[in-house]
């Protein structure tokens, strides 16, 4: 691959992985916790509604664990990069 | 000893540590007064930014505010955290490799346009001014409660603290204070929080206590027996669509404020800016995850002590007594039946609870030590003064590094330049006391301003100016105007006007989110119909999507050689 190749496959790896985490973003914060709340909170997680549990305290959870697997999954993309 | 003897105590050796801290970092140049040398290891960045974001309002008031709502306020919990995914999917990493000082130095070099950093500007100044009022403000209103000073006295006290560590060590004096501030203020919303739900539920750790005992529960039974909706009921207060929008515009907001932004330029990489950004949500994810128990747990604790309980048995409450005394708590026996009756109809409604109470009373509530009670109160300092120096900076800056240097003398030496941002944090100090002596009576609700103009006018800008190349100097200009003065117009009109909130009933607080489509769009459609960004401008974009420390090789291009 030639440099300009190289650029192109990483910034398309960057960015797939971007709108991946996005997507699961959205889906916990927008879907799950406000448009979907009210079916999700015929559930029980413990003792409470799901959709209520998403909305104050999962959706959190899983916003400090998408920006991890960003940085992790960077090194990964920086690596093969580098090879 | 007496609650006042410990917070005494633990305020004067808090504020030793801080100006202590602020000695060890002092600063001659302008790499460490602006950017702290870009040497703050990622999760000691983490730990600043979650102090730097976590304010008096987080600290003190959020808790209670969603102990009212219920679910609805699930805005606030995700509004404030979700943010810090799009900073660091979309924004910290390209601007730590960017490798200049503040955003308007991006949003005017990537658009090589003093007028877009003209309009930068006066959005950051603009909107952390706003926020920074409200931080000296409770500066005093802590100091006052707790230790009997005048608010005004309380607020000069700050003053002074926050001016000795911002003055001498710039960003590098403000950084380190705001780790140690951090630990002091986990610690103090912890030791309560592990209290009440220990008193409650027996289960000592409070994330648990909320999702595995019964109280949120008995919470919802209580409180539609006394004719309120559900806890746990959503969409109780706003409608859906309003809530969305709120929570997108809080969201954005968050991921577009300057002094957020600015952290990430003190890491060494944008490798560390990434990590850097998950460190920071862990810690403030650790105290936002324990504000939705706090607020059930204390809301059915002062639903049960008080509501239809005889008035001789509530005088007995010391906590009720004192809070009574401060005005946070009224009692009125108004159908005299010698009992006190909560109920949603403000006429028969004989039990008024300030939302502050939530936080500030949940030590005693829970029989805590008086060592435990004064322990908040430094908390609530420690939260109000590492928010109110990052907002300092951010206004210095703008004026010392954005307008004096960049656009009136780009000669300046780099004494000069420390000097004059040094005299400019001293001068936005006095700003932001006398805003805190004298609030002016709508300083809460232009707080709604704050978020709505950042997601309105940077937040595009910044990302289309990274993941766009085409986007141009007339796109970012115009679609940061429209923003603006949609965004402006439409809260100013609701708020002070009376204006009906004719977009679909969307309330001020989430007009953000319109705005900001509204920006992505202009500056989309303007940026193809008008001429492409010059080649050097393309390079550089292109440079930043690379791996890599290196910031882009910049080509300062003068706007009179492209017309």
């Amino acid at each position: 691959m030639n440099d300009r190749q190289r650029h192109h496959a990483y910034w398309k790896a960057n960015t797939a992985l971007i709108r991946n985490l996005l997507l699961v973003w959205a889906g916990v914060s927008i879907g799950c916790s406000i448009l979907l709340v009210r079916p999700l909170n015929a559930i029980s997680f413990g003792k409470i509604p799901f959709g209520f549990w998403m909305a104050q305290q999962g959706s959190i959870f899983i916003f400090v664990i998408l920006i991890f697997i960003y940085a992790l999954g960077m090194e990964k993309i920086d690596r093969n990069y580098k090879e | 000893m007496s609650v006042e003897a410990w917070t005494t105590l633990f305020v004067l050796l808090s504020f030793i540590l801080y100006l202590y801290i602020g000695w060890r970092s002092r600063v001659r140049d302008s790499q460490g007064f602006f950017v702290a040398d870009r040497g703050v290891p990622a999760i000691a960045n983490g730990a600043a930014t979650a102090a730097d974001w976590m304010s008096a309002a987080s600290f003190i008031s959020m808790a209670g505010l969603i102990s009212f709502l219920g679910y609805d306020g699930s805005i606030y919990l995700m509004g404030w955290t979700g943010g810090y995914v799009l900073l660091a999917l979309l924004l910290a990493p390209y601007l730590r490799k960017f490798g200049k000082y503040t955003v308007p130095d991006f949003v005017g070099d990537r658009y090589y346009s003093n007028v877009a950093r003209l309009v930068a500007v006066v959005a950051a100044i603009f909107v952390s001014l706003t926020y920074v009022a409200g931080q000296m403000r409770g500066v005093g209103i802590v100091f006052s409660r707790f230790l009997q000073v005048p608010v005004e006295t309380g607020v000069i006290i700050g003053m002074v603290i926050v001016g000795f560590f911002a003055v001498l060590g710039g960003m590098k004096g403000i950084t380190w204070t705001q780790v140690a501030q951090y630990g002091v203020l986990i610690v103090a919303y912890l030791i309560p929080a592990v209290a009440i739900s220990t008193f409650l539920t027996g289960n000592p750790i409070p994330q648990l206590a909320f999702g595995f005992s019964d109280i949120v529960d008995k919470l919802d039974g209580v409180q539609v027996d006394l004719g309120f909706a559900a806890y746990t009921q959503p969409f109780a207060n706003k409608s859906m669509l309003d809530v969305l929008f709120i929570a997108i515009a809080l969201m954005v907001g968050t991921a577009g404020l300057p002094h957020v932004i600015v952290r990430f330029y003190t890491v060494p990489s944008p490798r560390d800016a990434r990590f850097s950004a998950g460190w920071a949500l862990l810690f403030i994810a650790i105290l936002y995850t324990t504000a939705p128990a706090v607020a059930a747990f204390a809301r059915y604790n002062l639903i049960e002590s008080l509501h239809d309980r005889p008035v001789a048995e509530v005088q007995q409450l010391d906590w009720a007594q004192k809070w009574e005394n401060t005005g946070l708590l009224e009692f009125k026996d108004t159908n005299n039946d010698g009992r006190y009756q909560l109920t949603p109809d403000e006429a028969t409604n004989e039990i008024v609870i300030n939302a502050d109470i939530v936080v500030l009373s949940t030590p005693e509530v829970a029989k805590l030590a008086p060592w435990a009670i004064a322990l908040v109160a430094t908390g609530g300092l420690a939260a109000a003064l590492s928010t109110a120096s990052g907002l300092l900076l951010v206004i210095s800056s703008s004026v010392a590094h954005d307008v004096y240097y960049r656009l009136i003398n780009p000669q300046a030496s780099e004494s000069k330049r420390v000097m004059v941002g040094r005299v400019m944090v001293g001068f936005a100090i006095v700003i932001a006391g006398y805003f805190g002596v004298n609030p002016p009576g709508f300083v809460a609700q232009v707080v709604a301003f704050a978020f709505g103009l950042a997601a309105a006018s940077f937040f595009p800008a910044i990302v289309l100016g990274i993941f766009d190349a085409r986007t141009n100097r007339e796109g970012a200009i115009s679609g940061m105007l429209v923003g603006l003065v949609f965004t402006t117009i439409y809260i100013i009109g609701v708020k002070f006007y009376g204006m009906e909130p004719w977009f679909s009933g969307i309330s001020a607080e989430g007009i953000g989110t319109v705005g900001m489509v509204l920006n992505f769009i202009v500056t989309w459609v303007v940026s193809r119909l008008t001429p492409p960004p010059p080649e050097a401008i393309r390079q550089m974009v292109e440079n930043l999507r690379l791996p890599g420390d290196a910031p882009p090789a910049l080509v300062d291009v003068g706007e009179e050689e492209l017309d």
